[in-house]
């Protein structure tokens, strides 16, 4: 029997006025009467496009499928098949652009809710299990593989190398596991302790974890190659380098990369008392891009205490690059949108502290040679918006110490890793994957290069076997 | 957890502590920092390698207990351990080509100018150095820096102890007596590494100043220690911690050093001194 509705059922929120002054999380997921009434409106159709949306390949249809008889551990079980993050994804996964954006129901009407669905199976999950149900190590083949960096490719890797056997050691140079996962996303669209709660299933699995051990500092790739008796490694050191506007008054105290804010209140956990997190509460903040950390640092802001917040972007509301589920919690928390305006200077007091940011409004030009128009300034339009703090989020490249410190590591001209379409870089044995290797791109896309490079590692050691073998039949 | 096998109080605030690292001792080198964390509440601290033992496995700090966190871990004991320790963090000390080297030490900066006297005196360069302190009760490391150089000059500001005046009145008589060094080393506070700078400017001597700043990951990944450099955007974390000094914009960084100064004497209101580096939580 399928539910003929045409809308998603809604998810129920926190009051966009009362969340903005909190960092519970905005949403509180399906119960088990919605889960199963939207699990209904799946068409379970032949050609199951949903899953040629999923970079993780889960089997959409099949654990829609188990929801709907409202056997739910078994629709967990489907899931985890292929994904060691659901609960993570089913709250940040684009799915609009992926599963969701290829669904039947859409053409017509609202898609199947797959990541409320996916998020409420693995909530679900969490609740039910008990600790007997722990996953217990796989039978180890004694093969070590170190993956730096535990963030969605570090740990989506990690996951799918340990239930082969393979001894595996994730290196992190922060003192918590979950890369942007922890330092990045902010606990009222993910919280920690789910985080937590994937990072210890791993740990039950067997997986090791080296916490404050920077990789080119503490120790190189070439040192765990060739002393430490690592035969593949993985580098999913992400893109942790914040990009900044080259505007003057970049350097006046009250300007913050996304980066550096972020940590502050995610990771440093500055939004408690109980932490020594240093933090200057501002009363108005200027964030400079549109993408999904841009709207995350505005509602960061909002909920430590700043009267305005607004989001200045060069483009048009429809060429924000974020989510449209986040640009409309921004909305509706109250973040000011100040669209097609471009930050020309920030403006500083005496002392060096923030006073405004200058920016000119922006209007569309003429179709360049791609045919694409570009975002032209308005002569003369210059303005002030008096601010006391600035978060530049337009974005991160990669990190440069690991391609400096690793031998015949090629990476291209914005610092990208080099790395095949099966993510073996220039060097032999070491694969690299997720933002390290494509820019800042999305958890999913991370998720999906860690375990592809998962296999990868996996055939590569098993090809050196039969290489080693010379041949011969044993 | 890291724990600290060694204690020994330099002054009535300046502590030195050794602590169990062996990650951090196998490469440190002079010149490098870590950052440590307490515990789960506590602050990410940047603090210069003071020193490190590759056969023990341990990397020896020293700090002066100023802010809450420092503190707080000058409270600790040996046995006690902190929740987080990593590095070594930095480009180290470049040493290439170096003969003759002056160093300037101010306060509590001649601690971290000791690791890289020492680092350059046992790679034999010749080095000689000018250790400031503003009066005799705060002198610290004086027999760790005598072996380390070849001169040591001893100034305090109010003539207590070793020669009277700043440091920088030694180092311009050094200068104008014709001493040739290839390079001047500034470590201490901003203030002084500026008029040091300043004040070799005239002679045209390369000068490296060995900075402090506002972090928190010390990988590049916050940009929270940016400054100026020649006109361009450094990260103190990852490009430094060590610059030419003639390029620093000092003014800039001497303000983003201030940023929280209002939090941190707020916080230093509230460091219990009956439990120390333990909290007591619940």
């Amino acid at each position: 029997m399928v539910n003929l509705t045409t809308k998603k059922n809604p998810i129920p929120e926190q009051k966009p006025l009362v969340r903005n002054k909190n960092f519970k999380e905005v949403a509180f997921g399906y119960s088990e009467k919605t889960a199963i009434n939207e699990a209904m409106r799946c068409l379970q159709c032949r050609t199951r496009p949903c899953t040629k949306g999923c970079p993780v390949n889960v089997r959409i249809p099949d654990f829609i499928a188990k929801v709907a008889e409202g056997d739910f551990e078994a629709a967990y079980q489907i899931i985890s098949e292929t994904s060691s993050l659901p609960a993570v994804c089913g709250r940040v996964c684009p799915q609009e652009n992926q599963c969701e954006g290829n669904c039947v129901r859409g053409i017509k009407g609202e898609s199947v809710g797959i990541g409320r669905l996916e998020r409420f199976v693995a909530d679900w999950h969490a609740r039910h299990s008990k600790p007997e149900d722990a996953p217990k190590p796989a039978p180890s083949n004694g093969r070590k593989v170190a993956i730096i960096g535990s963030g969605p490719a570090g740990l989506a890797c990690a996951g799918d190398l340990v239930k082969q056997g393979f001894d595996v050691t994730i290196f992190e140079a922060l003192h918590k596991a979950g890369g942007v996962l922890v330092y990045g996303i902010p606990e009222f669209r993910l919280p920690k302790d789910i985080v937590q709660r994937e990072v210890d299933k791993l740990l039950a699995m067997g997986v090791k974890l080296v916490t404050n051990a920077v990789i080119g500092r503490s120790i190189s790739i070439d040192e765990l190659m060739d002393e430490e008796g690592f035969e593949a490694v993985f580098i999913a050191s992400g893109a942790g380098l914040p990009q900044f506007l080259n505007i003057p008054g970049e350097n006046y105290l009250g300007v913050y990369s996304a980066n550096e804010y972020l940590t502050r209140i995610n990771l440093m956990k500055a939004y408690r008392d109980d932490y020594d997190t240093p933090f200057r509460v501002a009363k108005r903040v200027a964030v400079v891009g549109g993408g999904n950390v841009a709207m995350d640092a505005a509602r960061c802001a909002k909920r430590m205490g700043a009267e305005e917040v607004y989001i200045i972007y060069r483009r048009s509301m429809d060429e924000l690059p974020a989510r449209k589920e986040e640009v409309h919690h921004a909305q509706e928390e109250e973040v000011i949108f100040r669209l097609q305006n471009n930050p020309v200077q920030i403006i500083g007091d005496e002392n060096g502290y923030v006073q405004g940011i200058e920016c000119v409004q922006m209007e569309m030009g003429e179709p360049d040679a791609t045919g694409r128009r570009r975002p032209v300034a308005k002569p003369d339009s210059n303005f002030v918006i008096d601010c006391d703090a600035v978060i530049i989020a337009i974005g991160t490249s990669p990190n440069s110490l690991i391609r400096t410190t690793t031998k015949g590591l090629q990476a291209n001209k914005k610092g990208c890793i080099d790395a095949d379409e099966k993510l073996q870089t220039s060097r032999e044995g070491v694969f690299a994957g997720g933002d390290a290797v494509t820019g800042a791109a999305t958890v999913i896309k991370a998720m999906g290069a860690g375990k592809k490079a998962a296999q990868s590692i996996a055939e590569y050691l098993y090809a050196k076997d039969n290489k080693s073998n010379g041949g011969t039949d044993k | 957890m890291y724990k600290i096998v060694n204690k020994r109080q330099l002054n009535a605030t300046v502590t030195m502590l050794e602590i169990e690292a062996p990650l951090v001792a196998r490469k440190a080198q002079p010149g490098q920092f870590i950052i440590f964390r307490i515990d789960e509440f506590g602050e990410r601290v940047p603090l210069t390698i003071a020193a490190h033992d590759k056969e023990k496995g341990t990397v020896t700090i020293i700090f002066n207990n100023v802010g809450k966190s420092t503190k707080m871990l000058g409270q600790m004991e040996v046995g006690d351990a902190l929740a987080d320790f990593v590095g070594p963090l930095g480009v180290p000390t470049e040493m290439e080509g170096l003969k003759k080297v002056l160093i300037v030490g101010g306060g509590t900066g001649n601690a971290l100018a000791y690791p890289i006297a020492n680092g350059m005196h046992k790679a034999g360069i010749e080095v000689d150095m000018i250790a400031g302190y503003r009066t005799k009760e705060i002198v610290i490391l004086e027999d760790e820096l005598k072996n380390s150089c070849t001169n040591l000059y001893l100034m305090t500001d109010d003539g207590t102890y070793g020669e009277k005046g700043f440091t920088t009145v030694k180092l311009k008589e050094l200068l104008d007596t014709g001493k040739d060094y290839d390079a001047v080393v500034a470590v201490g506070p901003p203030m002084m590494m500026k008029f040091v700078c300043e004040a070799t400017k005239p002679y045209n001597i390369k000068t490296i100043a060995s900075l402090t700043a506002i972090m928190i990951d010390g990988t590049g990944m916050c940009g929270g220690c940016r400054i100026t450099v020649g006109g361009e955007r450094k990260f103190v974390c990852v490009d430094g911690p060590e610059f030419d000094g003639h390029l620093v914009d000092w003014d800039e960084l001497i303000k983003r050093g201030t940023f929280y100064r209002d939090q941190e004497q707020e916080a230093n209101k509230h460091v219990c001194r009956i439990t120390g580096g333990v909290r007591q939580h619940g």
